[in-house]
């Protein structure tokens, strides 16, 4: 076992260099899912944009951005799944298995990977959400904490997209798959606040880990709004939860999605 | 005395699926491939080809069964089998974002051939297999070919002391081919020991020192490609005039090969395989026209893998064909 978890970090270097060389070959993947997140965040910032009144009479483009943030964040769950479904369909998880490579490496090496192409990303990202007037209003420390919160976010959810893409074994599949989980996004705080919803809804969407997140952005970046006076304790301690969510989510998917690389399922 | 042998199983089974569907793809297969020597595992869709390569090279575990590879346990040992290991598989599993030499200072990576080592042996495989003027162009661009090339480079990057090929040559024209085969046989007079699988007579022929016939998971036959061909013997075919004709040429065709005759009546054809050696076309023709068989067209040649089956197992080879989700199709 030493003597292969010692080759866990050159290996998975030389797979996230892989992942790094096939976005720059293929530029026209990273584009398109940089433009959804834009689109969304015009297309909601401005045609409901004048509809939804926020608690206290806040600015609802203000309060979107950060949603948008989470949300942007959370597609390691659809970009994970699919790269890790294509690999195996088209035969290259197998042909790294032949390899004396750390079992790890691979799923580890395509996360970071994604957390890198992320990071990229934000950068128009950020830009655009300047133009529609969103400012960070809470310093520079807590919104670099707010940044790394997104960071962990996507890492988290590489990894269980990963896992699901490994699950599935074909594009086809994950994409489907992957338009699915738009509800997810539809279930959370990003978009619109829960003060409004009945209660079983509220409990629901205040469980839901992406809530926590979009509420910890929200405050760090100093953004936040009065929420629900009975709001759920992940919503009250938004930080603490987003990292807490992190770190089971982590502690479930990491080992699933190792084992799963090391034995995949056969028959 | 498993350190003569580089490919060492006993017995090995594999069943995928439960009740209906169950599928014994494996059962009981041994093989003993000495080192430095190539082995054609020769068999029909689903004869268990790849699933044998599969378990050999650590990407699956046997229901039963023992294996070594290069003195290593593939169950209890599999990280220093891979270290020894070379693999291509039946579909072109390369990176077609990457460019070929991309994916090939991949796998030198991956092999801890690293800096101007990796880089160096990298244009040697491109050089060798023809791809340097390809080299830096997305693999999405090759040609099939072209793309079973770069494969094949990808999986001797490391030198391997055992090399697994699936179907190295299967849709490949015949320039391609013999590239791979001139390769192959390069790497067997390095000393590598090669097991490669084929769905093709000649190129167990060409290539191999012993052959494994394989059918429904288990060898059928060992031996070398002169001892399979003797064994095998020839295949006698006659075309006749008439469709009335065909019970006429099978009462004479079947006491002169020593073997039931196979009656074709779209293409009014009677075939037989036969081993008696002693056999010439002249005979067959003789005997056929003395008992007054008008026939069009006549031969005796050696026999097409299908026949080869019918005749050594009794099975006909078409009994699986359609069946091979042991691969995922390529994505186009
Ligand atoms: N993962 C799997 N699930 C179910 N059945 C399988 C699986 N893998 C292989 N089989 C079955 O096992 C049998 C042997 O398959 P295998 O792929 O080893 O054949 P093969 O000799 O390689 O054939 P081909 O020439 O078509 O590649 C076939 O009937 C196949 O359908
Ligand atoms: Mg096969």
């Amino acid at each position: 076992m030493s003597s292969t978890s010692s080759t866990l970090a050159p290996d998975s270097l030389a797979l996230l260099g892989r992942q790094l060389q096939r976005a720059r070959r293929n530029p026209a993947l990273l584009v398109m899912t940089q433009a959804m997140p834009v689109m969304l965040l015009l297309f909601f910032g401005y045609v409901f944009g004048n509809s939804v009144s926020l608690p206290g009479g806040a600015d609802y483009r203000t309060y979107l951005v950060p949603g948008v943030f989470v949300i942007t964040a959370a597609g390691g769950l659809v970009t994970g799944m699919l790269q890790a479904a294509g690999d195996t369909q088209r035969g290259v998880m197998d042909r790294l298995r032949t390899l004396p490579v750390s079992r790890a490496a691979a799923p580890l090496g395509q996360a970071t990977a994604d957390v890198l192409l992320f990071a990229i990303g934000m950068i128009p990202l950020v830009a655009v959400g300047y133009a529609v007037g969103w400012r960070i209003e809470g310093g520079f420390g807590p919104a670099a904490g707010a940044f790394g919160l997104l960071l962990l976010l996507r890492f988290v959810t590489a990894w269980i997209g990963i896992l699901v893409g490994m699950k599935l074994g074909s594009e086809e599949a994950a994409g489907q798959l992957g338009s699915v989980t738009f509800i997810l996004q539809l279930l959370c705080n990003a978009y619109v606040p829960t003060a409004g919803m009945p209660g079983w809804l509220q409990a629901v969407v205040e469980w839901n880990p992406l809530s926590s997140f979009v509420t910890a952005c929200r405050d760090l970046f100093g953004n936040a709004t009065a929420g629900a006076a009975d709001a759920a304790w992940v919503i009250e301690h938004p930080v603490v939860a987003s990292l807490g969510w992190s770190v089971l989510l982590l502690a479930i998917f990491v080992p699933l999605a190792v084992r799963r690389y090391a034995r995949p399922a056969e028959g | 005395m498993t350190s003569s042998y580089a490919v060492l199983s006993e017995g090995l089974e594999k069943n995928f699926g439960s009740g209906d569907h169950r599928v014994e793809a494996l059962r009981g297969l041994d093989l003993a491939v000495p080192e430095g020597t190539i082995r054609a595992l020769l068999g029909p869709n689903g004869a268990g080809k790849t699933t044998a390569l599969r378990i050999l090279t650590t990407l699956s575990r046997p229901d039963a069964g023992t294996a070594t590879v290069a003195g290593h346990d593939v169950i209890r040992e599999p990280a220093a089998v891979r270290r020894a290991i070379g693999v291509t598989g039946q579909d072109a599993a390369v990176d077609h974002d990457l460019s070929g030499r991309e994916n090939l200072s991949l796998f030198a990576k991956l092999h801890r051939l690293r800096g101007a080592a990796g880089r160096d042996r990298a244009d040697e495989l491109l050089d060798t297999f023809g791809l340097t003027d390809a080299a830096d162009r997305p693999v999405r661009t090759y040609s099939g070919g072209m793309r079973r090339r770069l494969d094949l480079a990808a999986g001797l990057i490391s030198r391997p002391r055992v090399l697994f090929l699936d179907e190295p040559t299967t849709g490949l024209d015949p320039a391609s081919r013999n590239q791979i085969w001139a390769a192959v046989r390069d790497l067997a007079a390095e000393g590598t020991t090669v097991l490669l699988t084929t769905q093709y007579l000649e190129e167990a022929d060409q290539l191999a020192d012993d052959v494994v016939l394989i059918d429904h998971g288990v060898a059928a036959h060992t031996g070398t490609p002169a001892e399979l061909k003797a064994r095998l013997g020839a295949y006698a075919e006659v075309v006749v005039a008439d469709e009335s004709a065909l019970s006429a040429a099978a009462v004479i065709l079947g006491p002169l090969t020593g073997s039931e005759p196979v009656i074709d009546h779209e293409a009014r054809t009677v075939g037989a395989a036969t081993t008696k050696a002693e056999l010439t076309l002249p005979a067959v023709v003789r005997e056929l026209d003395a008992a007054g068989v008008p026939i069009l067209d006549a031969g005796l040649r050696r026999p097409t893998l299908d026949e080869a089956f019918l005749s050594l197992t009794g099975n006909t080879t078409g009994s699986r064909t359609g069946s091979r989700t042991a691969q995922k199709e390529p994505a186009a």
